[in-house]
């Protein structure tokens, strides 16, 4: 299978770096390391004590060594928690913003001037840590939506930020929520007001930069009452040697019919062909269905990083609340993702479904791990789970562990999983009908990625396109 | 000059020669069938012509429209107009039959320099080429021959054929598997592609898809070589001696 694999051996396109100056601190960490970066940020006492609580907690912590993970063990004390950009006060236009800065982005394709006029989208760009540039907050604030950075909202809203900071992801949930909740540097915070319908999809770009800087951002995003918000994560990062560490936490809160919908194509650099360097990708993502009726969706596009340990979960607990999870997974060469979901059913009726393609190629490994959960009181739990392997060439590996765990005997649950390969015979079918290898994997490996890929939202889709190699279906008949 | 020129070819699979020697020469506006038991070489014919990694060509040459057709990668052949319809056609999980034919054509496009074809006069040529050879809409918005019947399978690498609208079309046992409905149903479908600018070479086992698609010609395939051609009447003696009688003929000649 040479062309599957010359696909499969695709350099990483956007290694690059940006020089612009960084404001940091000395490597390591310590209880002062977190007091600094509480007192750079400015903020509430609260806050302080919370990531001072979560600090001594993390030292109890060890690192967690269950998944099917293998990598060096990580020196905590070798990184460097805190890198901002020199002069970053937020922007209100394009024109004052680091033209250097714009040009990265530009590299990237996403450059933010069209983003401005692209379908609505607002962008609140995260550039090493800090947010640098702001924009359709204005339109927002007139319906009452928050969309800002989380430093600023520590100061703006440190009442929103006290109720709901740690409240679906507390700092004691894992070795590396501690870590975050001890040092993250920024991040994004949204409120949606009860029964407004955020007007556009709410997006921010995360890149890696600084050198041997650890990412550790954190998300909150709480829908009140009968709000929508559909919120859209993207990420890729420049070329790098070291391994560098991400340990981000995103929280969800959904009220009594709000809806979340948080998507994710995440491209960050995946390590050479020998698994030499590539992100460590840590995170904790969970929702919280608080209200009846609430919903809240992950949709993720995961073809980047060395290593990714990521569950992105729902807590059902309002009556006839529903958590959904759609992932892609993609691995090559080295890289190794262990991923999956957990959905704990607590209220009644409540109902979740879950969609996993995993793609390997290479000597990649693609681990699904989900947990489908059903408490004692959650009469009429359904879930339907599928789970769905690809494997390209004969050195990778698909490994499934869904655990299932009912103690209510009126629950509903169903797990379908299969594995398959791209034949020849079906590359050979696709030639004689003049389509060349390349196309006819990226389009056989769309086809498989088809029910995630239609949960996107069509510009997302278009990256994840362009992430996977592969061309867009739907757009006939 | 005629469309395809087969001058003595020899291949196999792997080690084992199976073509000991093809001669066949093929115009513009023809049909002809290749008939022949089992074993005698008919669809390592039909792979090496279009160019299987496994069926390798090892002396001899293939002459198609001026050009070494055993030179060109599967798919450029594809693109110059050969088409091969599968004896047992491949399922494509998740593709729409839509999507993948809009992609054929367009690479095709491409190919010769032209513009993409847009989605919507896609769908009107699609749709056309449904009613030509009597598809089911539905089946043309299903995934690639996912849980076709066998019928289904066969009816969808006509329709295949009708909308990239080869030059030269391989059909390898088309009608194999076939009720009689299906059969005149996928030979209506073939017969509607018949022009003057196009040529067929159609396999088969049979004299049955024959009473509907009438060649113009005839070739008897024993042991890797052609070792009878004639017209449409052959196929009907065959049809009444069986091939016993070429094989007695070939083994005494030789």
């Amino acid at each position: 299978m040479d062309s599957v694999e010359q696909l499969a051996e695709q350099e990483y396109k956007w290694g690059f770096t940006t020089d612009i100056e960084t404001d940091t601190i000395p490597r390591g960490l310590t209880e002062e390391t977190v007091r600094i970066i509480s007192a750079k940020k400015n903020e509430p006492e609260f806050m302080l004590e919370w990531r001072l609580k979560a600090y001594k907690h993390w030292l109890t912590l060890k690192n967690p060594e269950w998944a099917y993970l293998d990598y060096p063990p990580i020196d905590y004390q070798d990184i460097i928690y805190y890198a901002a950009p020199s002069n970053t006060p937020l922007y209100n236009s394009l024109d004052e913003v680091d033209p250097e800065l714009l040009e990265t982005y530009e590299k990237l394709g996403i450059p933010l001037e069209e983003q401005k006029m692209l379908a609505g989208v607002a962008v609140d760009a995260v550039f090493d840590s800090v947010s640098v540039a702001t924009t359709f907050r204005e339109e927002l604030k007139k319906q009452g939506i928050i969309f800002s950075s989380f430093s600023e909202a520590a100061q703006e809203h440190p009442d929103l930020i006290e109720k709901y900071l740690g409240s679906v992801v507390p700092y004691r949930d894992n070795f590396f929520a501690a870590l975050n909740a001890a040092v993250f540097s920024d991040g994004s915070f949204v409120y949606i007001p009860p029964g407004v319908r955020c007007p556009m999809e709410l997006s921010t770009y995360f890149r890696i930069n600084a050198v041997d800087t650890g990412q550790f951002e954190r998300t909150l995003i709480v829908a009140d009452e009968g709000a929508y918000v559909s919120y859209l994560e993207g990420c890729t990062a420049p070329m790098r040697d070291k391994n560098q560490l991400h340990a981000a936490v995103v929280e969800l809160v959904a009220h009594k019919d709000a809806q979340i919908k948080y998507s994710t194509v995440q491209n960050w650099y995946p390590g050479d062909k020998e698994g030499k360097g590539g992100i460590y990708n840590f995170v904790t993502k969970r929702g919280l269905c608080e209200g009846q009726n609430s919903k809240i969706s992950w949709t993720q596009v995961e073809t980047g990083s060395a290593i990714t340990w990521k569950y992105p979960s729902c807590i059902l607990k309002g009556d006839r609340s529903i958590g959904e999870f759609y992932s892609v997974a993609l691995t090559n060469n080295h890289q190794v993702a262990d991923t999956g979901t957990k959905m704990i059913h607590v209220g009644k009726d409540t109902k979740s479904t879950i969609v996993s393609k995993g793609i390997s190629a290479g000597v990649g490994q693609n681990i699904y791990r989900g947990l489908v959960n059903v408490l004692k009181k959650a009469d009429g739990a359904r879930n339907y789970t599928q789970c769905d392997s690809m494997l390209i060439g004969d050195r990778c590996g698909a490994h499934t562990f869904p655990y299932i765990d009912v103690s209510n005997s009126t629950a509903n649950v169903e797990h379908e999983a299969s594995t398959a390969r791209i034949s020849e015979d079906q590359l050979f079918y696709c030639k004689t009908r003049g389509i060349s290898t390349e196309d006819a994997i990226s389009m056989i490996i769309n086809g498989f990625c088809k029910e995630v890929f239609q949960e996107l939202p069509m510009e997302f889709a278009v990256e994840a396109k362009k992430l996977l190699g592969i061309s867009l279906e739907g757009s006939v008949g | 000059m005629a469309l395809l020129e087969i001058k003595n070819l020899h291949g196999g699979i792997r080690d084992l020669e199976i073509l000991k020697g093809i001669d066949l020469s093929i115009n513009e506006g023809e049909v002809h069938a290749i008939m022949g038991p089992n074993g005698s070489g008919k669809s390592t014919l039909s792979k090496v012509l279009s160019g299987h990694e496994e069926y390798a060509p090892t002396s001899g040459e293939v002459i198609y429209k001026g050009q070494d057709l055993l030179d060109m990668t599967p798919e450029d052949r594809a693109k110059e107009g050969v088409f091969l319809a599968f004896q047992y056609p491949v399922e494509i999980p998740g593709v729409s039959n839509a999507y993948f034919l809009r992609t054929a054509i367009n690479e095709r496009r491409v190919y010769d320099g032209k513009e993409e074809m847009s989605a919507g006069d896609f769908l009107r040529h699609m749709r056309a080429k449904m009613k030509l050879v009597d598809m089911d809409e539905a089946l043309a918005n299903r995934p690639v021959n996912e849980d076709f019947s066998g019928g289904e399978k066969k009816r969808n690498e006509i329709f295949h054929m009708a909308v990239l609208e080869p030059t030269l079309s391989i059909l390898d046992e088309t009608d194999s598997g076939l009720d009689i409905d299906a059969l005149k149903v996928v030979s209506y479908g073939i017969n509607q592609q018949r022009s003057e600018k196009n040529a067929m070479i159609v396999i088969t086992h049979y004299q049955r898809l024959l009473d509907y698609v009438v060649p113009d010609f005839v070739h008897v395939m024993f042991e890797g070589r052609i070792v009878k051609s004639g017209t449409k009447e052959l196929a009907l003696e065959l049809e009444e001696r069986g091939y016993d009688w070429i094989r007695e003929e070939t083994t005494a000649a030789g």
